[in-house]
């Protein structure tokens, strides 16, 4: 069934629509990303002008999010105070990264930068956590003492401490505070909620079980797309109600489903599925930086940029 | 407009006419709008016999509202495929197709071409590209290119009937993904490669019903627009979450 676009002003397959959506709400739900990094170049892919993509994206991902959130809220594993400090910071960090975005634009080569952005951040994540599940994975099969989590002296030397109950944790708050603002900057310069940058820094950098660091993960999501769309919308006009209500209800389903496979799954097999799908789709850009395109030309509407 | 184009043809007497008509001068685009056909058909009106051995040509094109187009290049910078020029082409017609009963190129002379801006690389219109960018008109065919693959430049020979030197009629397919405004229909009757007549028709596209009112709402209220937004997001998650739980997945 064709669907016209009100906004995008296209028409396309109103099931593939809603298929997309389901996809990327699983994902979300399972790894507590926005899905925002897999979405958009898959929208440009059907023929959804890129400005259009972008904004109704930040709309679809609030729904996943929230529909992912009330599912983790019942069971407990969301981190509302942590999630808090992380938003506090993450906010700070957007308006900052708004700045650095507008400067860069100046400079010329933005969109490069973006995509050199998107492959060394996604490389790197993506590769740490692969093979740092992949031992986690074998230490598990062989029958050994559990590993204690090691206490990092110097986090732990800092002043404010607080105590984050659901995490477990009694930490100071300067080094979520500062995961937040590095988040919001990059978030903002590249567009997308975060989430991938967020979750291994959660668990990495702030020692959070794994468990807890989706669901808090998508509550800060929530509000740092949700402020997103709302200046897309007042800006740019660019945020296309048909699309994201197609997007949103195949979204919001999957996320639900998304969220009891995460539960089922071990901890150190969602860092390894996590860990794939963000170096596929590195891979994916850095062919597309790599080898030559088919269509050496692009049309954009409009002048400028 | 129409008094030019009087003063241009008069000098040619109107020994012949042309009549048109459209199937629609209207089209509806709702939120299931997947294309429309329209039929243009009409006669050509001669006070008395044609003379002449030149056969009668009619050329028939439909033109979509005019928008300014950015065109970018991508080349090989230290191994990486990024934009490099870009060429900005001034105006654009966002739809465009050019029906003829025979060859354009055979039937249609060049200069006439460039004088009524007939074939889709002269109804584009581009007054300079960037000193720097070498292969200028590169651009533009690459423009068509993209555009005709697209479906929304058509360039198709042979596709109007003529019966008699008389009566003509063609059918245009407008595709799906249509930009709303005025499509230009014109109606060029030649001979021996010069434009004896012309006549105008407008299409109106729109969007209606819940289309209309989407993108009203986005463009005159943006904030309410955004905040339904994202109530729409908000519940929608909320109803999911309500459901499944309810169902014990």
């Amino acid at each position: 069934m064709q669907i016209y676009l009100p906004i995008a002003e296209v028409s396309v397959n109103a099931f593939l629509l809603l298929g997309l959506g389901g996809l990327v709400g699983i994902l979300s739900g399972m790894f507590g990303v926005g899905g925002g990094f897999l979405m958009t170049p898959l929208l440009f892919f059907i023929g959804i002008p890129p400005a259009v993509a972008v904004a109704t994206e930040a709309n679809q991902i609030v729904a996943s999010s929230f529909s992912g959130v009330l599912a983790h809220l019942k069971r407990k594993t969301v981190d509302l105070k942590m999630g808090t400090v992380l938003l506090i910071g993450g906010l700070a960090g957007a308006a900052l990264g708004v700045q650095v975005f507008t400067m860069l634009r100046e400079m010329g080569q933005v969109d490069l930068l973006v995509k050199l952005c998107y492959v060394v951040f996604l490389g790197v994540i993506g590769g740490l956590m692969f093979f740092e599940s992949l031992r986690a994975i074998r230490r598990a099969k062989a029958p050994t003492k559990p590993i204690v989590r090691k206490h990092r002296g110097w986090i732990h030397a800092m002043p404010f401490k607080m105590k984050f109950r659901t995490s477990g944790l009694y930490i100071s708050v300067i080094p979520p505070l500062v995961v937040g603002v590095a988040v919001g900057i990059l978030a903002a310069i590249m567009g997308v909620g975060g989430g991938f940058i967020m979750v291994p820094a959660m668990i990495y950098l702030l020692g959070m079980p794994t468990k807890v660091v989706v669901g808090t993960s998508l509550f800060q999501i929530i509000f740092v797309t949700g402020f997103a769309t709302l200046l897309h919308a007042t800006t740019n006009y660019t945020v296309d109600m048909a699309l994201a209500v197609l997007l949103l209800v195949g979204g919001v389903v999957g996320a639900q489903i998304g969220t009891r496979i995460g539960l089922k799954l071990k901890a150190e097999q969602l860092r390894i599925l996590l860990s794939i799908m963000v170096l596929v789709v590195c891979g994916k850009l850095a062919l597309d930086l790599l080898l030559q395109p088919g269509e050496l030309y692009s049309v954009g509407t409009g002048t400028g940029h | 407009m129409l008094a030019l184009m009087t003063l241009t043809f008069a000098g040619l007497a109107n020994a012949e006419e042309v009549v048109a008509d459209l199937s629609r001068d209207e089209v509806a685009i709702t939120a299931n709008f997947d294309g429309s056909d329209i039929l243009i058909y009409g006669a050509v009106k001669r006070e008395e016999p044609p003379v002449g051995d030149a056969p009668l040509g009619v050329i028939i094109t439909v033109s979509g509202p005019n928008q300014p187009i950015t065109v970018r290049k991508k080349d090989k910078r230290y191994g990486i495929w990024v934009n490099t020029e870009a060429v900005e082409v001034d105006s654009a017609p966002s739809f465009y197709s050019i029906a003829a009963s025979g060859k354009l190129t055979e039937i249609l002379d060049a200069t006439e071409d460039l004088r009524h801006k007939i074939s889709i690389p002269r109804a584009i219109r581009s007054v300079g590209a960037p000193s720097d960018v070498q292969d200028a008109p590169r651009f533009t065919d690459a423009l068509i290119r993209i555009r005709e693959a697209d479906d929304l430049y058509q360039r198709r020979d042979d596709s109007v009937q003529l019966f008699d030197e008389t009566l003509f009629s063609t059918t245009v397919d407008l595709p799906a993904n249509l930009v709303e405004g005025p499509y230009e229909t014109l109606i060029y009757l030649v001979r021996n490669g010069k434009v004896v007549d012309r006549h105008a028709a407008s299409i109106n596209v729109n969007k209606v019903g819940l289309e209309r009112w989407i993108y009203d709402l986005a463009h005159d209220k943006p904030l309410i627009y955004g905040i339904l937004s994202l109530v729409i997001a908000i519940s929608a998650g909320w109803v999911a979450s309500a459901v499944f739980r309810y169902i014990r997945f």
